[in-house]
């Protein structure tokens, strides 16, 4: 008998109609429907959402946090970014 | 028998199914090497022990004798137990207890849609009820019989000798009795010849997705909806039963 590993899924509920999925945690599975079969059985037993999605862990392409301060912290410093940093000039309407 | 009989008596029979099924999945609780799948099969085993409770609180009320769900659960020997023999036979190992499960579930699913348009509507709201769960018990096993089936040499042949295994059991499921003929002429009950020509059509399409063949054989057991049932019977009872026998109204 094979005592190799099932891959492993993330698993994302939506906990109803019109809010994003959000990840709720992991499992083990031998295929994609297992996975969602699974996900069901594990994560949504006390009707904690309407809508399921399961993917490899290993299909995620996730940043690295060894490269943090080049992904993230340029961003700090631009202010300008944010439309706080914007004045309007009075008179503007329907903005 | 009056029509009021007839469904108390059948009504009594389809909890027995459930519990019975329900408690051989029960035996499996912590015994599963995956632990969704172990959630899975505990799921499931609940869920047939949440529709005996249905069948059974809606059969005390027709017998109107004051007895309990746990009376009928806890307190008839076995040969007042009408289950089918299907349900009733041991887990074994795992293709055993996927095709049990397979075998039994496209028959129940058919006979819950049935039932759901039964004319007695208090039945016709539990087999609602039960139908969901049932379908996704279904979905679960059907694809795990297509993974063992059409998955290794060894799990193809177990699965297959599961199937050639349990085969006999089946032929009972369709056997029209006289509970069966008094719900189908008084409450707009299910055809059993109906549910046999789709089951048949049903479970060819998932024996054939995982490759494995129908079998041909067509000496069938019988006994389970007379109330003789196999050697296994009185242990499962026994385990089943113990506890609030040795301890009556005992309480958590």
């Amino acid at each position: 008998m094979s005592e190799q590993e099932w891959p492993l899924y993330e698993v994302f509920i939506r906990s109803r109609g019109g809010l994003s999925h959000r990840h709720a945690g992991s499992l083990h599975a031998a295929d994609d429907q297992m996975a969602l079969n699974n996900a069901r059985d594990t994560y949504t037993r006390r009707s904690e959402g309407v809508s399921l999605w399961v993917v490899r862990s290993d299909r995620i392409v996730a940043s690295d946090p060894a490269e943090t301060s080049a992904f993230f912290s340029p961003a700090e410093d631009k202010i300008y970014r944010h439309p706080t940093f914007y004045d309007i000039p009075d008179g503007v309407e329907n903005l | 028998m009056t029509p009021e009989q007839a469904l108390r008596a059948y009504v009594l029979r389809l909890g027995d199914n459930a519990l019975i099924l329900g408690q051989r999945m029960l035996e499996l609780v912590a015994a599963y090497p995956e632990l969704e799948e172990e959630l899975a099969n505990a799921n499931f085993a609940l869920d047939y022990i949440g529709q005996a409770r249905m069948f059974y609180s809606y059969a005390c009320e027709c017998e109107g004798a004051g007895r309990s769900e746990d009376d009928l659960a806890f307190f008839r020997p076995e040969h007042e137990f009408r289950n089918l023999l299907l349900v009733e036979q041991p887990n074994g190992h795992f293709g055993d207890t996927i095709v049990r499960q397979v075998l039994f579930d496209v028959y129940y699913l058919s006979l819950l849609e049935a039932l759901m348009r039964c004319s007695d509507a208090r039945l016709a709201e539990i087999a609602a009820r039960a139908e969901k769960e049932v379908r996704y018990h279904l979905r679960h096993a059907a694809q795990w019989l297509v993974r063992l089936g059409d998955g290794t040499d060894e799990s193809h042949q177990k699965a297959q000798q599961s199937l050639d295994d349990l085969w006999r059991y089946t032929g009972e499921m369709f056997e029209v009795d006289a509970l069966d003929e008094a719900m189908m002429t008084s409450f707009d009950g299910p055809d059993l010849n109906a549910i046999g020509v789709e089951w048949q059509k049903k479970l060819s399409g998932i024996v054939a997705e995982a490759t494995l063949t129908l079998p041909q054989e067509k000496s069938m057991a019988r006994g389970g909806k007379q109330g003789i049932h196999s050697e296994h019977f009185g242990y499962l009872l026994a385990e089943l039963q113990i506890l609030p026998r040795t301890y009556p109204g005992a309480t958590w």
